[in-house]
């Protein structure tokens, strides 16, 4: 379970987060949803210990990750993946190496294994056979399914997506919001899902947490979520500018 | 007015402590990650990137060097009778402060450079916060390899550019002013002694380390965007060689 609590977080005079208390349970898909600039991708950040709230704590199980050393994170990052909005592949590897690139750093498994893993991941994503091709050979979408290749690869219990859907076409979109929904089922994951696409968030999440403005404003199961009467929420349901968002 | 003078100093002062302290923490985390995990796949590519990078233009470098010091010195040697110095002068110059300094320099421009800029693009591509939330350390993964790579090649370059210095030497001396090349070679041992070149050595380990340090540092704190690139690389050389001129001089006074 992630629990967060009292989290706040400022750059220099600029509060990007304002007293955040959530929960996560185990084995469930939340979507965190809000405008640009609402502080989402902040708050994901320091749910994978990324940054550092400026107050509070974030609770993985009994640690704080908050206030925990680099040393003992990378530790607790071993059972979390990633993916992140651009994908951030490491160009200068093939798809192979990049999925490969956590259980070569943290693992002595044998090359043959490793190679295993990495065909099995690639299957799971619907990329099998791409092994040998570089990140720029790869179309955007195709690059998502990467990322996720590379944050499963080492048997995560967390995954942690940036946008996922940003940047993609709609038929993408659809593709990588069912790849979510399926690895969830398979792995039987947490997954927290940070989305400016609403149609996205209901249709993989359990629950959908709402961003406004460093606050978090709705938190609920996806159906009285999508009842909410506060008129922030409705704006965003509906894609309405309401006056204050840039 | 005369306030504003001191708050431009002191704000001026404290920028450059800051920026000291923060590059200090780099190598120091740096030096903390090399008992934890050498990579030595990783350092022989970047050893191999340095040496191709860099060998054709450290010789020109220093093969021009010696035959423009040779043809400063050799006629006026010559005319007071001291051609069975040349040899020795050009050795001594090139061992202790040229060969170190210009293979530091040519370095900084060419590898520093390419360092700063794969680095910052990596950042601005979030592919260094993939790598921590992989659980690897940034700087285990990629200062550690380059560090050790220029504290490597730097040397082996240098020894290379001295050689090279001194044979351009030779060429000038021979076809310009008339020295044999057996009173050339000959007056090498005579006047040079192994420190002048283990100096250059020393500080050419010194000057491998800050390239690949500066490297390195400002590409992980290069700001967004192309821009960002731009002028994190161009700090990064325009650093490298001031430090390495300032450098130069502390450690001519140490090691001479």
């Amino acid at each position: 379970m992630i629990k967060i609590e009292n989290v706040s977080m400022s750059f220099g005079d600029k509060k990007v987060l304002d007293n955040i208390n959530l929960e996560i349970k185990d084995g469930e898909t939340l979507a965190i949803i809000g405008g640009s600039g609402s502080g989402k991708s902040t708050l994901l950040r320091l749910m994978i210990g990324l940054s550092r709230p400026t107050a509070g704590k974030i609770w993985l199980g009994d640690k704080d990750i908050a206030h925990m050393s680099e040393k003992e994170l990378d530790k607790i990052r071993l059972h979390m993946g990633m993916v992140f909005q651009y994908s951030a592949l490491f160009d200068s590897m093939t798809v192979g190496d990049n999925v490969a690139f956590g259980l070569r750093e943290h693992t002595d498994y044998s090359d043959e294994k490793i190679a295993e893993i990495v065909r099995e991941k690639l299957e799971v994503v619907g990329l099998p056979g791409t092994e040998d091709m570089m990140p720029g050979e790869l179309s955007g979408g195709m690059k998502k399914r990467v990322s996720l290749a590379r944050a499963i690869a080492f048997g995560p219990e967390i995954i942690f997506y940036d946008e996922p859907s940003s940047g993609l076409d709609p038929i993408m979109t659809d593709k990588i919001d069912e790849l979510i929904i399926s690895t969830q089922k398979k792995l039987g994951v947490t997954s927290v899902v940070v989305t400016h696409d609403m149609d996205s968030a209901i249709h993989i999440a359990d629950r959908i947490a709402m961003i406004y403005e460093g606050r978090l404003i709705a938190v609920d199961a996806v159906d009285k979520f999508r009842r909410i009467e506060d008129p922030r929420v409705r704006a965003f349901l509906r894609g309405l500018y309401i006056g204050k968002e840039a | 007015m005369f306030v504003r003078f001191l708050e431009i100093i002191g704000a001026s002062v404290l920028e450059l402590l800051y920026f000291i302290g923060d590059v200090m923490l780099l190598f120091i985390g740096a030096v903390k990650q090399m008992p934890v995990k050498i990579r030595p796949g990783h350092v022989i590519r970047q050893m191999s990137h340095l040496g191709v990078d860099t060998l054709p233009i450290v010789s020109l470098t220093m093969m021009f060097t010696g035959m423009v010091m040779t043809l400063q010195v050799a006629n006026e040697f010559v005319k007071m009778g001291a051609e069975s110095t040349v040899g020795g002068i050009i050795a001594i110059a090139i061992g202790r402060e040229l060969g170190p300094v210009l293979v530091g320099v040519v370095a900084a421009g060419r590898v520093g450079s390419a360092m700063t800029a794969e680095i910052s693009t990596m950042k601005v591509t979030e592919q260094i916060d993939a790598l921590r939330v992989m659980g690897t350390n940034p700087l285990g993964y990629l200062v550690v390899p380059r560090m050790l790579a220029c504290m490597i090649m730097v040397p082996l370059l240098t020894v290379y550019g001295d050689v090279i210095g001194v044979f351009g030497g030779w060429c000038v001396a021979k076809m310009y002013a008339g020295i044999s090349s057996h009173v050339y070679v000959n007056s090498i041992p005579e006047y040079a002694v192994l420190n002048d070149m283990t100096g250059g050595l020393v500080k050419a380990v010194v000057f491998g380390v800050v390239i690949a340090v500066l490297g390195c540092y400002y590409g992980m704190k290069a700001p967004e965007g192309a821009e960002g690139v731009g002028k994190a690389t161009t700090r990064s050389v325009v650093s490298a060689i001031i430090v390495i001129f300032m450098l130069n001089v502390l450690l001519s006074m140490v090691l001479y």
